[in-house]
Order: C-alpha cells, then sequence, then structure tokens
C-alpha cells in the first residue's frame, strides 16, 4: 500500500519544542525517515543542524537511541555500530546515519566512502541544506553557484555543486535515491524501501534552509517544490543499477518532460543576490541537460 | 609467591605478543589501518579472523581517524574494541581519543611507538604517544615482549572496571619486530581473569538514550525534575577516573599474579635501587638497557639503580617519591621532548618531587629520537656528566641536554 497522510503511522519519533529554526526541513525529513523506521534504529549523527535538533543534555527532543560522533567521523561510526551489533548478535536493528551536507561532501567523504566500499550495512541520509547552516551559513561543496554565504560574502560562489549522489552511485552500492523534503511520502515510501535492503543504502534528501537561503520560514515547501518542478533537483532512485524516475520528477516527465524556468527561483531567493543572468542562463543550460540525462536513463517512463 | 603451571613459551616478536593477547582477551571488533611497525600486528589479527580462531568483525578502514570511530560506535553498543597504530595514525587519531575518553568507553589500543614527521622517519621514539597525554586515556609503557602480552590482558580487565580506554605502549622494532620468548597463557585462564565487558550505557530502541548530547558548561535540570552534571562535572568525573585506576591498575596487576604468575602489582618497577644513590629513570624498552647501564656503573663503584616508568598516566606521583626517597641524583632519559620546555617523563618527576623533603639533582636527558641507537655505554657517560655537573651546581638546568651530535 502506498503512503498518505492518512495511512502514515501516528507515532512521533520527533517531539515538539525541539531546537530547530521555524520552516526547518531537516526536521520534516528527520520526521519521516524515522516513522518509516518505526523507530526501530539507531542513529549515528555528526556535528550538523541535527545534533542542535537532537536538543541538549539532559534532554533530548529524539525519540531514537543515537550516537553522537565526530564531523569527519559519521560513516565509520555506522560501521561500528554495525560491526558492534552484529558482534553481539544484535538483528532487527536499522542503523542509521543523519548527516549534512558539510558533514557528508566534505569532511565526511572519507569514512562515507570507506564504508560503502566495505559495503557496510547502514542506511546513509544526507539532508542537504546546501551550506554549513548550523555554524551561521558558509560555503560548502554543496552550495549552488552564485549562492552568497558567509566566505562567498560578495561574488557568490564560483563553482557547481558536487553530485554526492552519483559518487556514491559510483560506489556499487545496492541503493541510491534522491529526495526533497516537499515530498515526505516520496521520502517515507525510500526509507522504507531502503530498510529491506541489505548493504549499505545512500539517500539524499534536499532541505530548503528559510534562514540560510533567505526566504520567509513560510516558504520552505514551496521552495522545494520549486526545485524539484525546475529540475535542480531530480527525484529518483537506483536500485540494482535500474534508474528510475519518482514522485514529482516522475510526474513532470510523464507529462511531457517540461520543467519551469529555473530564473524565478533564483531571483526569490536572498542568497542569489548577487547572481548574474550568465549565471542564471549557464544555470539553465546545465539543468536541460541533466533533466534529459535522467529521461534518457529513465527505464520507468 | 608465583603460582606453579606449566609454561608455553614461543618464540614472539612484540606484534605477534599484542595480537595474541588480544585473540585471548577475546576482541569482538578490531578495526584499524597498516602503518609502519604496527602492520604485522593488523594482519596478525585478520589472519586470526580469517581462520577462525579469532571470533571477531574485523574491519579493514580507511583511516586510523575511522579506525578509533569504529571502535568507539562499537563499544558503546557493547563489543569489546581493540585497534593499534603508531606514529602519524596515532596523530590522525587524536580527535577521537578525546572522544573514546570521554564517552568512557573502555578500547584497548596498542601503540607501536615511532617518531613523528616532519621529516619522515619510521623507527622508535615515543613523541607520539606522550603527544597524546592529555587526551584522558590510561597509558602503560612495556619494557619486554611478555610485557606486551600481558598488559593488553590487564589492559582490558583494567578499562572495563573504571571505563577509561587504555593505550599500551610499546616501543617500534626494538620491541615490535625483536623476537623473544614469551610465555602464553591458556584460554581458560584468561577467561577467568577477564571477565566479559558490560557496558555502561546501552542502545536499545524500546529504550531510547542518546550519547554525546551537545552538555552546556552547568549542570541542568532533567525532565523527571532531577540535576545532571555539566560538561564540567562529567570532566572531572574523567579525572577522578583516572586519578582512582591506580588502584584498579595494581589489583589487575596482582590478580594477574595470582593466576598466571608474573607480578605486575607495581605502577613502576626498580631495579639495583635499593641502595641506590643515583637513579636513572626511563620508560619502555630504553629502561631495559638502563639496567645494564647501572650495573656498568656499579662496577666502577657507582651506586646507580633504575626506576622504569610502566604507568604514565595516572602519573604514581607517592609511589615515585617513595622509591625516589634515597637517590642523590636523578638521572632522566626520555625518548620524546616537548619542544620549549624538557622531556616529558622529567617533568613529571620533578613534579612530583616538589614539596616532598627530598632535593636531588634532577638531569634530563633527550636520546633515540627517529630510531638513534642507544647504547648502555652512552647512558654510563651521561651519568658521569650529570655526576660531575654536581661539583658546579645542584640547580637543575633549564633545558634538558640532547645525546646527539650538535
Amino acid at each position: 500500500m502506498k503512503a498518505n497522510a492518512v495511512n502514515l503511522i501516528e507515532k512521533e519519533w520527533i517531539l515538539p519544542g525541539n531546537r530547530t529554526c521555524p520552516g526547518c526541513a531537516l526536521s520534516l525529513a528527520y520526521r519521516h525517515t524515522l516513522k518509516a523506521l518505526e523507530g526501530q534504529c539507531i542513529v549515528t549523527v555528526p556535528a550538523s543542524c541535527a545534533t542542535v535538533m537532537h536538543g541538549m543534555y539532559p534532554i533530548s527532543a529524539v525519540n531514537v537511541p543515537c550516537v553522537n560522533t565526530p564531523f569527519a567521523s559519521t560513516g565509520a561510526s555506522a560501521t561500528g555500530l554495525v560491526a558492534g551489533l552484529r558482534a553481539l548478535g544484535r538483528k532487527g536493528i536499522t542503523v542509521l546515519a543523519f548527516a549534512g551536507d558539510g558533514g557528508t561532501h566534505d569532511i565526511g567523504i572519507q569514512s562515507l566512502s570507506g564504508a560503502a566500499e566495505r559495503q557496510y550495512d547502514f542506511l546513509y541520509i544526507c539532508y542537504d541544506n546546501e551550506g554549513y547552516m548550523n555554524t551561521g551559513n558558509q560555503r560548502s561543496g554543496s552550495t549552488p553557484l552564485g549562492a552568497v554565504s558567509g566566505t562567498t560574502p560578495v561574488l557568490g560562489k564560483q563553482q557547481y555543486q558536487k553530485d554526492m549522489t552519483a559518487i556514491m552511485e559510483a560506489h556499487g552500492i545496492p541503493y541510491v535515491a534522491t529526495c526533497s523534503a516537499s515530498y515526505p511520502l516520496d521520502l517515507y515510501e525510500k526509507v522504507k524501501k531502503a530498510k529491506t535492503i541489505e548493504g549499505t543504502r545512500f539517500i539524499h534528501v534536499h532541505t530548503p534552509c528559510p534562514p540560510g537561503w533567505l526566504f520567509p520560514f513560510s516558504d520552505t515547501i514551496k521552495f522545494g517544490e520549486m526545485a524539484v518542478e525546475t529540475g535542480l533537483v531530480v527525484l529518483y532512485e537506483i536500485e540494482d543499477n535500474i534508474f528510475r524516475l519518482t514522485a514529482a520528477s516522475e510526474s513532470l516527465a510523464r507529462k511531457g518532460g517540461n520543467l519551469q524556468p529555473v530564473r524565478e527561483y533564483f531571483k526569490s531567493q536572498g542568497r542569489f543576490k548577487t547572481i548574474t543572468e550568465e549565471q542564471i542562463d549557464e544555470l539553465q543550460q546545465w539543468v536541460n541537460a541533466r533533466w534529459k540525462h535522467c529521461l534518457n536513463r529513465a527505464t520507468n517512463l | 609467591m608465583a603460582v606453579q603451571r606449566k609454561s608455553n613459551i614461543h618464540i614472539l616478536d612484540g606484534n605477534q605478543a599484542a595480537a595474541i593477547a588480544a585473540k585471548l582477551s577475546r576482541v569482538q571488533v578490531v578495526a584499524a589501518y597498516p602503518i609502519t611497525p604496527q602492520t604485522p600486528l593488523t594482519e596478525q589479527l585478520s589472519q586470526f579472523v580469517e581462520d577462525g580462531q579469532l571470533k571477531a568483525e574485523y574491519v579493514a578502514v580507511e583511516s586510523e581517524h575511522s579506525a578509533m570511530a569504529v571502535c568507539t560506535s562499537a563499544s558503546i553498543v557493547g563489543a569489546r574494541a581493540f585497534t593499534a597504530t603508531s606514529s602519524h595514525g596515532l596523530a590522525y587519531m587524536h580527535e577521537m581519543l578525546h572522544w573514546a575518553a570521554g564517552a568512557r568507553l573502555p578500547i584497548v589500543m596498542a601503540c607501536v611507538n615511532r617518531a613523528l614527521g616532519a621529516p619522515w622517519n619510521v623507527l622508535n621514539d615515543q613523541q607520539d604517544s606522550i603527544s597524546q597525554r592529555d587526551t584522558g586515556w590510561i597509558q602503560i609503557y612495556c619494557r619486554n615482549n611478555q610485557d606486551i602480552l600481558d598488559t593488553v590482558i590487564q589492559a582490558y580487565r583494567i578499562a572495563e572496571k573504571v571505563y577509561v580506554p587504555v593505550m599500551v605502549c610499546y616501543d617500534g622494532y626494538i620491541l615490535s619486530h625483536t623476537e623473544m620468548p614469551v610465555d602464553i597463557p591458556e584460554q581458560v585462564d584468561v577467561d577467568r581473569y577477564l571477565p566479559p565487558y558490560k557496558p555502561h550505557t546501552t542502545l536499545d530502541p524500546d529504550n531510547p538514550k542518546n550519547y554525546n548530547l551537545v552538555t552546556l558548561a552547568n549542570p541542568r535540570i532533567g525532565v523527571d525534575g532531577k540535576l545532571c552534571h555539566g560538561y564540567m562535572e562529567l570532566r572531572y568525573l574523567l579525572q577522578e577516573a583516572l586519578q582512582n585506576s591506580a588502584e584498579v591498575i595494581r589489583d589487575a596487576g596482582k590478580e594477574f599474579n595470582a593466576i598466571f604468575g608474573r607480578d605486575y602489582s607495581n605502577m613502576f618497577w626498580e631495579e639495583r635501587n635499593e641502595d641506590a644513590e643515583i637513579t636513572i629513570v626511563a620508560m619502555g624498552s630504553l629502561a631495559s638497557e638502563a639496567i645494564v647501564a647501572a650495573d656498568m656503573l656499579r662496577e666502577e663503584g657507582i651506586k646507580a639503580g633504575v626506576l622504569g616508568l610502566r604507568v604514565f598516566r595516572p602519573f604514581p606521583k607517592q609511589d615515585v617519591v617513595q622509591a625516589l626517597r634515597k637517590s642523590r641524583l636523578i638521572v632522566v632519559f626520555d625518548k620524546n621532548v616537548s619542544y620549549g620546555s624538557e622531556g616529558a617523563t622529567c617533568s613529571e618527576i620533578k613534579s612530583a618531587l616538589y614539596g616532598t623533603y627530598i632535593n636531588a639533582a634532577i638531569r634530563n636527558f633527550i636520546v633515540g629520537l627517529g630510531g638513534r641507537d642507544v647504547k648502555a655505554r652512552e647512558l654510563v657517560e651521561a651519568t658521569k656528566k650529570a655526576i660531575s655537573s654536581l661539583k658546579e651546581t645542584v640547580t637543575n638546568p633549564d633545558y634538558p641536554e640532547w645525546i646527539c651530535h650538535i
């Protein structure tokens, strides 16, 4: 049965009164992840907004067992949890690594790559708010071209985002998927599927960040949707090398594959205040090319 | 008095001794990354796991930082974890060493002592482990390969009693690659000595707990109205655990003697020190060399003895004072240096003696860095030089002397 707003499990593993900012997409993504796992998991979290969300000792807002671990070590920490559980013969618990884009694309890539190459049995979710938001928005390997940040303050970032999902796919792991916090049911389905697969699974979740991206707190869902509708974010999954478009990206493809122009997405966020028309054109071409590639690759259209 | 038991002597190098000790300790997760001179130890452990002699998860990690991260997380879920490294590997682990101790995880690590770059050098000194002095780990140094085997087994017993990780340090090549006779204990005896590991917290979805959460400086009230520790209190408890661990370390050594017939009930060991006027202090295999030097000095009528440091953290201040009470001159040889100051063990000795009735002169020599050979003859010459320096002044010099060609 496909997940819908009515049949979603009611129990909450993220408690109200946590420390996330208003309009935080990470909490939305995390909430549906834990629902999909029905709380039967041990989480490892590196330094990130998720650490802040988890609370301050002795009070935690998250009702699953969790290990906080240093920034660079998430993949290794997940490995250690799996190895420890296996050594003790404890079964039926999903090991979940939940890290931001800085902790995944940048400082954590080594330990994640090592763990994936060893094919350890855990689910890694990268929530991508496209910058070091926990430290007040500095540029990361996932900050988009043209975005102003604490460390690209005048000109905006001059490089493209690192395609972490493609890097993870190249590890030959059994399941790779992209999600958006604006499509929580798609995320829920993918986590549920990933739970049943053995080996390293990687899910990338686009999580718009109002204070970092400079848009109103009430518009998180809107910006997540715009990213998908413009093709800046493509929702897909790759299971055993079979590429499928999913959710809104699949619908877009089925309806003729016409994307919204990216211009409005950039013009309505404060972080792109210095983006040039040339950069927007360049990004539009980049989006078009990638979308074409995805349409060609999709096996389910 | 040693217990009568059948000996089981094998000719082993230090790395083999450490690997066999880890196996006898029934470690459940091993995570290690190869680095000279530790490499044969990790190869041996992976061999034990692959041929079924050791029922453990062997994780061939992609870095030492990850090795310790695997160990911390495996230890948190309740598995007995082991790793080993040297030099740059230990330096790369530095962040995780703080986490292992801060989270009170009884991990045991073999540190095969090697010099640090730049420039590259793969040979022995103790700069690597001394540089990790303040990470909250217990540090024990071995003088020979029997020590290595026995100390790894004791380390688990100590670590799991006080919930503090233990670093078992031994000199690269001098011990790691040198074969000596080693008595291998019976598994059944080790099992009797070392009960299974009981973690202080469990990670269970049905009783969720959040480990290493952000903790404020001040105590904070929980949802149940109970006042819980702040960061500062947690740090105090780690210090207290190390302070109190001395007793546990002595007991572990005493109990080891009762079962295996080898005594480790002292935090350091002494040779020829009963009537010594001059005490040579050294740590690790260098202390064995110092015995030869003491004998040579005695042949010349100089009453020299040796204090071989074993436990460096916690530092056994009172015991050291007691052992040095008759010494007129203390000559400390360090295979490490705190740049701009002096050798680390010299600082410890000075600190232990300050404010006591002992006012022996102290002379510090830096020796053996980057594998520079240290001959007993050189220790003798340095000691004689220290003796004649007393004619000029008893005041301790500001800086150590180096036994090198400058």
